[in-house]
């Protein structure tokens, strides 16, 4: 069927300056450009691009412009391009839109809509570069009340401590399976999170074992409904354990990973047959109700010795607190929140915009509920799903969290453009694809510094802007919304989020 | 039809545990689930490589916590009636329930072998990737979800009685066998839902209206019945006093249940 949708992308190629090198032709793995020999010119089919931008940035001349396609259909407040072009598609194939990346929708950042406090006078701002600034973070559960002995100078602690994660910036790597991305994405979000002293999280994909003693100490290894890639073993050789239930992207959905993109590798790691779909369940069919996930908690513990916190992920959707809460109560040592902007390889695009609540707004909930009921000791938040820079961290920790996940990040730090098309395998940065011609691009040394760049330089950020906030130690801002601020907001939004209009 | 199965036994392991000096003893009585558990670890690491236990009354995740990075086997006979999650990420140790079982046994389990003589209860074998769970009675709902296979791996689930709606949901590979040795007929609804892999064999018929649309149903032929004898000897072997030969169970009509497709969700997408 012929298809009635054009192209997204428009492709400008400066004929003045394009040396024919056919780089661009090299570096697309959707074969929008081709060389013609007879012209002995370059042509490009934009009906293919995706707007990824590789070849624009590894053009050697700079010959060549990807923009969005100027051509429109008559504007139409209600019917937008892509609700037009959506549709077409689905009726040339009847099938349910894919979409990768997270929620790009217009919905309210609140972020953008909270400011930050400074020291002025009265209480002097502290220079972090000059003195020690504390991001030191300890994820899990904590004691009710602390026995310590002081004998002449040693302070010992007498209770007996809960395992917990010690990170020393309060950012780590949000799941993403090895699968989903490519072998060298994966290990060098690995890798940085080893050296950068924090964790990285696996995902559903399970942890290729010979990646186990030299990573496994700083990994988060997750238990999802697929039960991928699980044994003792690999429960054992992380730092903890973190039951998936939902993701911010698709909440209440499942997902699976296409045969395609099952390689001998990823089959090894997932413990399936290479070559089929590996299908994860929307719900764990061991969990009905927050006495089974108890139940989960309790084998995870028991599996893993009583050695490791357990963490329980759950995508932020209406009445979360009160089922956040239950899962306090069934014994999770950490929870994380994924909000509507978190990120996916893949997921159904109507669920992806519709589905959740932003994660700030369900921070804080989260954060009061916990106190209220007297249990946020029990539990460390973990705030994921639209972090975009240090700013958003440290008003994530204001709000209530304890830290935070970042994964779109993370992506964006090796190379990721968030063209969306995670799903098709293709990615031409070598990230969300098991093409080794095209995951050789990304070169683990590299794509880890960068990564490491960007820990270092967003808890620079947080340092300087503890510092004017004249704090020394991130825990004295953890729910701390006195430091925050609200503009342009609603009654009730500055309610939920707990804070004061701007000027009051 | 003889009776076949023998009526079940007590609770709280009324049937005597042989007296012998070389195998520990863990009296159940008053533990609980965490207190079982860690003697049973510790007897693990002392270097026992059997152990007893009696009078289990709902104790939960009996096997879960013997994970050595040197993969330490035991054998373990469980007296009365062990509670939930028995064998949850199972790595290699033998267990033979003298009683019934409760939800969840094996769930994630990855190798060794299960013997149950009674009847196990929802969640049988869940996500199961290797080793073996033989039940001697019947089982509840939602059994072998999800369960896997992988190269060398491939578990087996053997139910001497009938199993409830959701058998083998989402089923990626693994055989099951259910031998409905009590003629109780098949009346489980929705099996085979999502299935991908694996194989179910059930002795009698089956309604093609109790199976997901993505499961062909299939007569057996010479291959399935080498694989069927195999395990029903063994189902046998573990539960001696089912009064009934191979050859007679395996000359009865079975049926296959197989996946149509590897991939079921194949066509669910535009593009």
């Amino acid at each position: 069927m012929r298809s009635f949708v054009f192209p997204e992308f428009q492709i400008i190629r400066d004929e003045e300056k394009c040396g024919q090198c056919r780089a661009c032709e090299r570096h697309c793995s959707f074969g929008v450009h081709t060389y013609d020999p007879v012209a002995d010119r370059l042509v490009s089919d934009e009906s293919k691009c995706a707007g990824c931008q590789r070849c624009a940035v590894f053009c050697p001349k700079n010959a060549i412009v990807v923009r969005p396609s100027p051509s429109y259909y008559r504007p139409n407040a209600s019917w937008s391009r892509e609700k037009l072009e959506d549709l077409k598609r689905q009726a040339e194939t009847g099938g349910v839109i894919l979409t990768g990346c997270g929620n790009d929708k217009p919905f309210r950042i609140y972020w953008d809509h909270i400011v930050l406090n400074a020291s002025q006078v009265t209480n002097p701002s502290i220079d972090p570069l000059r003195e020690p600034m504390e991001l030191r973070t300890f994820l899990g559960r904590k004691p009710d009340m602390m026995e310590i002995s002081a004998d002449a100078g040693d302070v010992e602690i007498k209770t007996e401590l809960y395992p917990n994660l010690m990170v020393e910036t309060p950012i780590l790597f949000s799941a993403m399976s090895y699968g989903a991305i490519s072998y060298n994405a994966f290990r060098s979000l690995a890798t940085a999170a080893c050296r950068s002293k924090t964790y990285f999280n696996t995902g559903e994909g399970g942890l290729p074992r010979e990646m186990r003693e030299r990573f496994g100490r700083c990994a988060i290894v997750q238990v999802a409904s697929g039960r991928f890639g699980i044994d003792a073993e690999y429960l054992n050789c992380a730092a903890a354990v973190e039951i998936k239930v939902g993701q911010g992207a698709k909440p209440g959905i499942g997902g699976h990973l296409p045969g395609e993109k099952v390689s001998q590798a990823v089959a090894e790691t997932r413990m399936i047959p290479a070559g089929t779909d590996a299908i994860s369940p929307a719900p764990h069919h061991d969990i009905y109700s927050i006495e089974d996930l108890a139940m989960l908690i309790t084998a995870l513990k028991e599996a893993t010795n009583y050695e490791k916190p357990i963490s329980v992920k759950i995508a932020a959707v209406h009445n979360f607190a009160a089922i956040a809460s239950g899962i306090v109560r069934a014994g999770a040592d950490i929870i994380a929140i994924d909000g509507l902007r978190g990120g996916t390889g893949a997921a159904p695009k109507v669920i992806r915009d519709n589905v959740g609540i932003p994660t700030e707004l369900a921070i804080s909930s989260l954060d009061r509920r916990l106190r209220d009921e007297g249990i946020r000791n029990r539990c460390s938040i973990i705030s994921a799903g639209g972090i975009r820079c240090s700013a958003d961290v440290i008003k994530a920790i204001a709000l209530g969290a304890d830290a935070v996940y970042i994964g779109s990040a993370a992506l964006i730090a090796m190379g990721c453009t968030l063209c969306q098309k995670c799903y098709t395998g293709k990615c031409n940065w070598g990230i969300c694809t098991q093409d080794p011609r095209l995951s050789g691009r990304l070169n683990v040394d590299i794509a880890s510094t960068r990564l490491s760049n960007l820990i270092s330089a967003w808890s620079h950020e947080i340092r300087e802007m503890l510092g004017g906030m004249g704090i020394n130690a991130l825990e004295s801002l953890r729910g701390n919304r006195d430091h925050l601020r609200g503009i342009g907001l609603y009654e009730w939004e500055l309610d939920v989020l707990g804070i004061k209009g701007a000027g009051e | 039809m003889g009776r076949a199965i023998r009526s079940e036994p007590g609770i709280s392991g009324a049937k005597q545990c042989y007296q012998n000096t070389d195998t520990p003893q863990i009296d159940a009585k008053d533990l609980q689930t965490k207190e079982l558990n860690d003697q049973l670890r510790e007897l693990m690491l002392s270097g026992k490589k059997r152990v007893n236990i009696i009078n289990v009354c709902g104790q939960r995740y009996i096997g879960t916590r013997l994970y050595t990075p040197e993969h330490r086997e035991m054998e373990i006979e469980i007296f009365g009636t062990p509670g939930n999650d028995l064998a949850a990420f199972l790595f290699g140790h033998k267990i033979t329930v003298h009683g019934n079982a409760q939800d969840g046994v094996g769930n994630t389990m990855d190798a060794g072998e299960v013997i149950v003589e009674g009847r196990a209860g929802d969640v049988l074998g869940f996500s199961m990737r290797g080793g073996e769970i033989y039940i001697r009675d019947g089982c509840g709902y939602r059994t072998a979800l999800h369960m896997k296979e992988y190269e060398g791996k491939r578990p087996v689930l053997v139910v001497g009685g009938i199993s409830q709606d959701f058998l083998g949901e989402y089923m990626a590979g693994g055989i099951v066998i259910i031998l409905d040795l009590k003629d109780e007929t098949h009346k489980a609804n929705f099996m085979g839902t999502g299935m991908h892999g694996g194989v179910i064999y059930l002795r009698g018929t089956v309604d093609r209206s109790q199976v997901g649309d993505q499961v062909a149903i299939s007569p057996i032929d010479e291959a399935d019945r080498e694989v069927l004898g195999g395990y029903i000897s063994k189902y046998l072997e573990r539960f001696p006093d089912i009064d009934k030969k191979k050859d007679e169970i395996l000359n009865s009509q079975f049926v296959k249940l197989e996946p149509r497709s590897k991939r079921p969700y194949g066509n669910l997408y535009a593009y």
